[in-house]
């Protein structure tokens, strides 16, 4: 069994951002797998390891440093990975699929392959149907449960207030992660270390012969304005539900 | 005049509620057409047409069910918006919605933004979320048509009577067998998270699954949807759909409350477009605090409970003076 694991390399949810220029950021910042993305690893080595056989290959589209976060997820068992190396954060949504399905076909036949449901970063949340379109693969997104039977997978996704729909899906196809899905395993110290043997294959864009398209552009991108302290309501519990409650009706009008 | 496509979404033979500000929205781009996945479009007709909808097109396939092949949807939607001509489509950003109208992109080669928070027809660029919420981005559509799914609850409806005629519009597709839905569990009857006006969310110190029950009680007067926090599912007082934040549910309701939520920058992410923010926590130095609109430094278990009491009695005095209205 061969699957490929699409892996983005992107600043930590938790990490301060700040906006340069027109539309970039200042990238000195901590860089982690993302996170949906971790999902995606840990359903695919279960499998494997299931399976008995086979091996899991990481794809990364991104830049020099992207490696560490490579590193990061062949010491949570990935056999080896790809990188395509750029230096842009934000290539289109098309332009990245095209890439990763550029890169997958030559390295071999996927029995499945994984993406996040979305970065945390841009937050596209098409790359795993620009992938499919890419492949000739179907695709199911935002797959909290997954199971192989045969020529085919049994995925879940939840559709809103707890509902959830149960597909069922041709293999290969293109498997977008989310929550739910499995706990990411955390990585012991041994497998770090044999990470750092494993092989990261660097390619450079233009050897993939690939025409660039862009269907949509960033074009600036502005911080959001935070709120500034809260108003602090006093008084007895009583007092200040009261006032709440007033504040709600009258001055809001959200109640 | 340009005409604007709108992917309807319906809930027991109604239209969604979240679906009228997205029509209200295209509305500013030009003649709204409502596309409909099901061969009911004389239910929804009324309702439609009272938002401005001018034409309800009704898409169909012979012999295939649409609700159940994601792929065959897409392709006869992809072929409705051609024929159509319109040089938009928009829908809501549900997870059907999303799912849709990313297959329907997809087949059409077009350009997509998902869980937009502003569109602008003029310059064809929409706003939406970069960095979990701590950044927005303009993107440009570079090309027509354009797809684009909405955030719920990101613009008010209006109504805007029109007079809307039905097309029905049937496609043949075929192999579009990749995806089929199996089965959809039995409703639970609850509302969505992301649709709900308003939302009550729990965090940690909410302790265990069944003290749920005040903020259950207490969403029973403001018709909210209770909600939790990722400290709150992990430690599986509450299921997963229930989560709000960066992992969970992306929301922006009218009114938020946050019970015993420290305000991490990740729970943020999933919240911070609500229009009122309001936080109760035992902490005065709570980050969540610093980022809310008004703050209640207290134990939930006891302001929860107060905040229900006059509720209640609000809703009662209320219903007294509609009950007992002079006579004229």
């Amino acid at each position: 069994m061969r699957i490929y694991v699409c892996v983005k390399h992107v600043p930590d949810t938790a990490a301060n951002i700040k906006i340069v220029g027109e539309a970039g950021y200042d990238t000195k910042v901590k860089y982690v797998a993302n996170p949906y993305d971790e999902y995606g690893v840990e359903e695919a080595i279960s499998l494997v390891a299931k399976a008995g056989e086979g091996e899991v290959i990481a794809v990364c589209v991104g830049s020099t440093g992207a490696a560490n976060t490579l590193r990061a997820v062949m010491a949570m068992g990935v056999n080896r990975s790809i990188l395509v190396k750029t230096d842009e954060q934000f290539l289109s949504s098309e332009f990245t699929a095209k890439i990763l399905g550029r890169a997958i076909e030559k390295d071999g036949r996927p029995d499945l392959v994984f993406t996040g449901k979305q970065s945390v970063d841009s937050e596209g949340m098409q790359t795993p149907y620009l992938l499919g379109a890419q492949l000739g693969f179907p695709v199911v997104t935002g797959i909290m449960d997954f199971k192989l039977e045969d020529a085919k997978a049994i995925a879940q996704l939840e559709l809103g207030g707890g509902v959830r729909e149960v597909l069922e899906v041709k293999t290969p196809c293109i498997i977008g992660a989310t929550k739910g899905l499995n706990e990411p395993r955390y990585p012991k110290l041994p497998d770090i270390l044999k990470a750092k043997k494993k092989e990261i294959r660097q390619i450079a864009i233009e050897d993939l012969g690939l025409d660039r398209t862009d269907l949509c552009k960033l074009k600036k991108l502005d911080p959001v304005k935070e709120r500034s302290s809260a108003r602090i309501l006093e008084g007895s519990t009583d007092e200040i539900v009261a006032s709440l409650v007033k504040i709600l009706k009258e001055e809001e009008k959200v109640i | 005049m340009a005409k604007i496509g709108v992917l309807i979404e319906t809930a027991e033979n109604a239209v969604k509620e979240t679906i009228l500000g997205v029509i209200t929205t295209a509305a500013k781009g030009g003649d709204v057409v409502a596309f409909l996945l099901d061969e009911k479009a004389d239910t929804y007709k009324e309702s439609l047409e009272s938002y401005g909808v001018k034409e309800l097109v009704s898409v169909s396939s012979q012999g295939v069910e649409l609700a159940k092949q994601p792929e065959g949807a897409a392709k006869a939607l992809a072929d409705g918006v051609k024929t159509l001509g319109v040089t938009a489509l928009l829908g809501v950003s549900s997870p059907k919605g999303n799912d849709l109208l990313a297959r329907t992109a997809v087949e059409l080669k077009a350009p997509l933004a998902l869980d937009c928070v502003d569109l602008n027809f003029t310059d064809k660029t929409v706003k939406k979320s970069h960095f979990s919420g701590k950044a927005i981005a303009t993107m440009e559509m570079t090309a027509e048509p354009f797809v684009c799914g909405i955030r719920p609850n990101s613009f008010e409806p209006e109504k805007q009577p029109a007079v809307c005629s039905i097309i029905d519009h049937a496609v043949a597709v075929e192999n579009c067998d990749g995806v089929i839905v199996k089965s959809v569990e039995a409703a639970s009857g609850k509302k969505d998270l992301t649709e709900a006006n308003v939302i009550i969310t729990g965090g940690r110190p909410m302790a265990s699954g069944e003290n749920f029950q005040i903020l259950e009680e207490c969403a029973q007067y403001l018709d909210a949807v209770v909600g939790a926090s990722r400290a709150a599912v992990d430690a599986g007082y509450v299921p997963h759909s229930m989560q709000v934040g960066q992992t969970g549910k992306i929301v922006s309701p009218r009114l938020y409350i946050g019970c015993g939520l420290s305000g991490s920058v990740q729970h943020f992410a999933g919240m911070k477009t609500s229009n009122v923010i309001v936080a109760i926590n035992t902490d005065k130095d709570a980050p969540i605090f610093t980022k809310s609109d008004y703050g209640i430094i207290g134990d939930l278990f006891e302001v929860v409970p107060a905040f229900t009491r006059e509720l209640k009695k609000q809703e009662l005095r209320a219903s007294f003076i509609t009950n007992h209205k002079p006579r004229a």
